[in-house]
């Protein structure tokens, strides 16, 4: 318990490393073992041929067999590194395996005879060799593009009308008082209670009424007015200075202008803040998407993956692909937004 | 919900964004001044909070009342105009039991098999988020080289959604996949984790945390920050022992924070889904089915649907759900006052 106790609360002395810190850092080298390893191993099994996936224990890296073109050979022939029963070894080339005997020819001597040799005595010669195909081709095969072109039309349309309606409704809170603002400031709260997972079949209801099944808006639409976005936006233009509204006002200014021209590009920063945030709730989105899209036509990636999986137990080469390519987007936005979005996490409590 | 710390800098007036805004704002103008001229300035805090509260009413407001209808209506038609109303039946063969302890006494045995699944995981997974997380924020909060990165380390998988994360793990976890490869270069006998119940948990358990931990140290690494350092300065100075300086100053100040991440950890347990859907399907059996995936199959994914009783199960989950978020909302008060 000592230990623990130490390690929590102990600094970094000049020059010397204590032990408590050693043990720090073994705590987070392991964490960015377990934290990244997965990723990583995703990334290269997704460059491994089927073949290579299906070898166990799997190898670390994507290698796939060594082949060699023999002259009098249509295909490419497995190039194998050969113990022959004079004790020499040698690379050669295999022309058929029956049973236990692999029948064996130098590949820098091809009119030579064919060697018979036994399958213990050959070991195969492999090379590290990406499957970019592995990405190619759910492009082609599948409706992979497709779905990631929703996706992304979700997350723009979403985040645009998220950003315009939360904004001028914080705005609304931050600046005017009015008759019913307390009820109005309730009913935000109270909707922060109220998960899609509590109403999933009354919305379904909803957007089965307006007839918008089974279109992207079915998807947009109900997630468009966040509470956490009226907050974080109301928050921020409370801090804005009021002068600067009214002098706007003795100058003619209608409300609007003084809205879109004055607030919102002071509230900039906030409303950077919810546009990551929407474009991450967005683009991970799956219990709605996956209740109310029934066509694949309109599936989002988050969707077709899912159905993928399904589908394709036995074409993980595929599936891992689409996996990366699923993840990708989000780790640019990671790289590129990091201290941006850890910042806003922390200062507001949100994700 | 408060802005701690200075606000982000302020992005220049002439950037891209900026202008964009002002482009797109301008084609409003005149229409939002006749709408200004017809219900003068002080109305328009109305037209600038309509069309949200429009969004709530339609996606939020007016489905919890319908919600509330087709849970007292039966048959399998979407349309309330078409359905019986049967009363308080769907609540009834919900809590219809032979014992609570024992999920196959029920009638609804998925419903309760849910409900014993989320409250195993949430209990198994608050302790081990919390417990994770906690120790992470300690140790980042240690003067640490390249402290930024570590926190970016643990905090990454947060962003990456349910169905890669899922996917991810599945894939490390198969039969012939690279743990039972470890295990049996290590000369151990392969384990399939998904035909195992109590595998499934576990790693149903795990995979979230893994995914979820880093936005929770995140919260806690910032409550650790606002502790004063010259409470730590005078304890050094008197020589206090490091375990007491744990639980008499740094656990005591950092308390409200944990309490926080406990209900938010908590609230979000309650309505597992993603992860686990994709990640073991409910199975094997209903070792893993969860409460939020009874609704969305009875409504959705059998053959028949099932509106009223989906209906009926997450008026019973949103009640919880409620409870839990006025617990939230009391302790928010608490260590605001």
């Amino acid at each position: 318990m000592n230990r623990v106790a130490s390690l929590l609360r102990q600094t970094r002395r000049p020059g010397r490393l204590g032990w408590t810190d050693i043990l720090s850092y073994a705590y987070l080298a392991l964490g960015v073992v377990l934290m990244f390893g997965p990723v990583l191993w995703l990334v290269l099994s997704s460059l491994k041929t089927p073949a290579a996936l299906l070898e166990f224990p799997p190898s670390f890296l994507p290698l796939t067999q060594k082949t060699i073109s023999v002259p009098g050979h249509a295909q490419p022939l497995e190039l194998h590194r050969v113990r022959l029963p004079d004790g020499s070894v040698k690379e050669l080339a295999q022309v058929r395996r029956i049973g236990i005997q692999a029948t064996m020819i130098d590949p820098a001597n091809p009119a030579a005879p064919a060697i018979r040799v036994p399958i213990e005595a050959r070991e195969p010669i492999r090379e590290v060799a990406f499957a970019w195909s592995n990405y190619t081709e759910p492009l082609k095969q599948f409706a992979f593009g497709r779905y990631f072109a929703n996706s992304l039309v979700v997350t723009i349309a979403a985040t645009i009308i998220t950003l315009l309606i939360n904004s001028m409704a914080a705005y609304a809170l931050a600046i005017y008082e009015f008759r019913g603002k307390n009820a109005a400031l309730l009913m935000v709260i109270g909707t922060l209670m109220i998960p899609i997972t509590i109403v999933l079949v009354p919305v379904f209801l909803v957007v089965t009424q307006l007839g918008l099944n089974n279109s992207l808006w079915a998807v947009i639409l109900p997630g468009a007015a966040t509470p956490t976005g009226v907050f974080l936006l109301r928050q921020y233009m409370l801090t804005l200075p009021r002068d600067l509204i009214e002098a706007a006002r003795m100058d003619k200014a209608s409300e609007w202008q003084i809205y879109s021209r004055i607030v919102m590009p002071l509230t900039l920063p906030a409303l950077a803040v919810l546009a990551i945030f929407s474009i991450m709730w967005r683009w991970n989105e799956f219990l709605w998407p996956l209740a109310v899209l029934t066509k694949s036509e309109v599936y989002t990636l988050q969707i077709g993956l899912n159905a993928f999986q399904g589908e394709l137990q036995t074409q993980w080469h595929y599936l891992l692909a689409m996996t990366v390519m699923t993840l990708a987007p989000v780790a640019l936005v990671f790289v590129f937004l990091q201290r941006f979005i850890t910042t806003g996490i922390a200062n507001t409590g949100m994700k | 919900m408060s802005q701690t710390g200075s606000p982000p800098r302020a992005i220049p007036r002439d950037s891209l964004a900026s202008r964009l805004i002002q482009g797109i704002a301008g084609l409003a103008d005149r229409p939002m001044a006749w709408i200004q001229h017809a219900v003068g300035g002080r109305g328009m805090a109305y037209v600038f909070l309509g069309p949200n509260i429009l969004f709530f009413g339609l996606f939020v407001f007016l489905p919890i009342g319908i919600n509330m209808a087709m849970s007292l209506t039966g048959g399998t038609n979407l349309f309330l105009s078409e359905r019986p109303f049967i009363g308080g039946d769907h609540y009834r063969s919900l809590m219809q039991c032979g014992s609570y302890l024992d999920p196959a006494s029920c009638r609804e045995d998925h419903f309760w098999k849910g409900v014993s699944n989320t409250l195993k995981f949430t209990l198994f997974q608050m302790v081990a988020m919390v417990g994770t997380a906690l120790v992470t924020a300690l140790v980042l909060n240690r003067k640490i080289r390249g402290r930024g990165f570590f926190r970016a380390v643990y905090f990454f998988p947060v962003l990456l959604s349910p169905v890669v994360v899922a996917l991810i793990w599945k894939w490390i976890l198969q039969r012939d996949g690279l743990l039972n490869g470890a295990i049996t270069l290590a000369g151990g006998e392969k384990i399939l984790f998904f035909v195992e119940p109590g595998w499934a948990m576990f790693w149903a358990v795990f995979v979230s945390v893994w995914a979820h931990m880093g936005f929770y140290t995140l919260i806690l690494l910032a409550g650790l920050q606002a502790i004063p350092a010259d409470l730590y300065e005078a304890a050094e100075m008197d020589g206090t022992k490091p375990m007491r300086v744990l639980t008499r100053i740094t656990l005591p100040l950092l308390w409200p924070n944990l309490v926080v991440v406990l209900v938010l950890v908590l609230i979000k347990a309650v309505q597992t889904f993603d992860e686990v859907f994709v990640l073991t399907g409910g199975g094997p059996g209903t070792a893993t089915l969860m409460v939020v995936q009874y609704i969305y199959e009875t409504a959705f994914a059998n053959q028949v649907q099932n509106f009223g009783l989906a209906a009926a199960a997450s008026m019973l989950l949103g009640s919880v759900l409620f409870a839990l978020t006025m617990l939230q909302l009391w302790i928010a008060r608490r260590k605001a006052a």
